[in-house]
């Protein structure tokens, strides 16, 4: 049988706090373990938590930045479970009163623009790590006991919950950047993937195509980036279709991805709500949103990506393509438009910032937001190959040399004699030498063999490392070719 | 109200209590009874009566500024553990449960 795929993605977003959501504490990948702790997110008895105001505020902008309604009134939860990472015996999370609800987001994916709901922004506090003991790289099952770090216990995190208006795995991982594009726009999170600041579980089903009813989710968990997501949806797609075709039915449970097999493994049965007996946290105050504030945050958010590739392609007259490349970086579309108002050509920046630029940066592995170079050093490198004083090509060597160096590519230009060529006097005696070396290939041009030309203009360039203006030389030995 | 000794047991796993059979028929019995009690509470007319957030009234919005300061420090923070390796709380393997 044919069947479609549902998605709904639940995303977990560290908020850019110094402290963490209920206490002092320091928020920072990579202490030593448990050194940022104390007695509130060690849940120690008669300890009391106290909101931080920059979590709220950063939960707001990321609620409003993905179109959400934020509600008059909101309240925090117990959510309880237990496990060793959560010291209290509960998280700290919203139950019934969220932040904010009933969001959108646009994505394109080919041909097709999908709207996805957001059901809901909620805040929660979150858990420690756990570093499993025994054989090397043992699983949870082979450990012989754990290590814990509460470090990170406590740290505020936005929940953001899909509706399951998703597809299909590739439809999930644009969904994906969108948010996270939107997210790191609004500087509410580094939202970094390898550090776990951005962390994403995936609920899917499957249902005969054409059917309007869903079929029975699964949770899939531990997606280390957006293509394990898109890559373990596949997987799960081929799994559920199997499991439908001869059983008729799949087991509602968590699957946990293991990517470096490329297979899901059962977790356990997908606990229900009830479960978890949320009840009001009675040590915390509700928070109540006065519209006039929820505004003034709303202005505060900065352009946001889609706005700014709206933008871009029509007052740069970016393609389409070109403007969703610069903007799915805020820091890269700062350094392209920065370039462009240190006098640039629109176009020519595009192709720079795009090629060369972020060639550079993925061959360095620089850091997000860290640029080798700056825009007044880029658009100087393009005045000069407007103004004809470098080639092109040599250009590409200047700017490799400016991003190691950091100087001024005029300055690399004279003290390395990079400057381009163009002066008849000074090509002529390399063309008569050129000439004088290869009497074969100038006969070939004269009897018509019209490609020998490249050779020689080829024999030009070398001769002057390159600095030789082509076009010039061109014109030049075909004058030069003619006379006799 | 009636309560069933299979949800006895599943509350009480879920709060990591192993009763004895005769424990749970007990306990079967007085959540019984305390669940008929709260049953009255759920006869009270509340059309038009706000939730109740919090006991203390017309009190929202308690912050603080998000600036952080120095915790307890891991050797503190171990120091009553009943077991603790590098500055980690060590605990038992985790069951299949998870």
């Amino acid at each position: 049988m044919r069947y479609e795929a549902v998605i709904g993605l639940e995303i977990h977003v560290e908020l850019a706090t110094a402290s963490k959501l209920f206490c002092a504490c320091r928020v920072e990948f990579g202490a030593p373990p448990n050194a940022n702790t104390c007695p509130v997110c060690l849940g120690l008895p008669g300890s009391l938590p106290v909101l931080n105001a920059k979590a709220v505020e950063h939960a707001v902008k990321a609620a409003l930045a993905l179109n959400c309604r934020v509600a008059a009134v909101s309240k925090f939860d117990r959510k309880n479970y237990f496990y060793p990472d959560l010291p209290k015996g509960y998280q700290i999370s919203q139950y019934d009163l969220p932040v904010a609800s009933r969001g959108l987001v646009e994505v394109v994916v080919g041909e097709v623009t999908r709207r996805v709901g957001i059901r809901r922004v909620h805040l929660e506090d979150d858990a420690g790590k756990l570093v499993h003991e025994g054989p090397a790289q043992a699983t949870v099952a082979e450990a012989v006991s754990s290590l814990v770090d509460y470090n990170r216990a406590g740290v505020p995190l936005i929940e953001i919950v899909s509706e399951a208006d998703l597809r299909s795995p590739e439809e999930a991982r644009v969904f994906l950047e969108e948010v996270k594009t939107l997210l790191q726009y609004t500087a509410v999170s580094e939202c970094k993937m390898e550090e776990g600041s951005l962390r994403v579980d995936c609920n899917i089903s499957l249902r005969p195509c054409g059917q309007t009813t869903y079929g029975t989710p699964v949770e899939l968990k531990n997606l280390g980036s957006f293509r394990s997501a898109q890559r373990a949806l596949a997987y799960e797609i081929e799994r559920q279709a199997q499991l439908l075709d001869e059983a008729g039915r799949v087991v509602r449970e968590t699957r946990h991805w293991d990517e470096a097999r490329g297979v899901s493994i059962a977790l356990r049965e997908k606990e229900e709500a009830q479960d978890y007996r949320y009840f009001p946290d009675p040590d915390l105050l509700p928070m109540v949103f006065d519209p006039g504030w929820v505004e003034r945050m709303r202005a505060a958010l900065p352009e946001l990506p889609r706005q700014r590739w709206r933008r871009l392609v029509e007052s740069y007259g970016l393609s389409p393509y070109d403007a969703g490349v610069i903007t799915a970086s805020q820091a890269l579309a700062d350094f392209y438009e920065d370039t462009v108002r240190a006098g640039a050509g629109a176009k020519a920046a595009a192709n720079w910032v795009m090629g060369e630029l972020l060639r550079y940066l993925n061959a360095q592995g620089t850091p997000a937001g860290e640029f080798p170079t700056t825009p007044d050093h880029l658009a100087e490198l393009l005045a000069l190959v407007e103004a004809g004083r470098i080639s092109g090509t040599m250009a590409k060597s200047v700017f490799e040399e400016m991003c190691r160096t950091r100087q001024a590519p005029s300055q690399l230009v004279q003290s390395k004699g990079l400057e381009q060529l163009g002066d008849r006097t000074e090509l002529a005696p390399v063309i008569e030498q050129v000439l004088a070396e290869n009497p074969g290939v100038a006969a070939d041009y004269r009897a018509g063999k019209e490609k020998a030309l490249g050779f020689l203009v080829g024999q030009v360039m070398r001769k002057t490392q390159g600095r030789a203006h082509p076009r010039l030389v061109n014109q030049w030995l075909a004058e030069r070719l003619r006379e006799r | 109200m009636s309560i069933t000794s299979e949800q006895t047991e599943h509350v009480a796993k879920l709060a990591r209590l192993a009763l004895a059979p005769e424990e749970i028929a007990l306990y079967t019995r007085q959540l019984a009874q305390i669940l008929a009690h709260m049953h009255v509470l759920s006869q009270v007319d509340v059309n038009g009566v706000e939730p109740t957030l919090h006991v203390i009234p017309d009190l929202a919005n308690v912050t603080r500024p998000d600036a952080s300061r120095p915790g307890l420090g891991a050797e503190l923070a171990v120091a009553n553990a009943p077991e603790q390796a590098d500055g980690y709380f060590r605990v038992p393997r985790m069951g299949k449960e998870g």
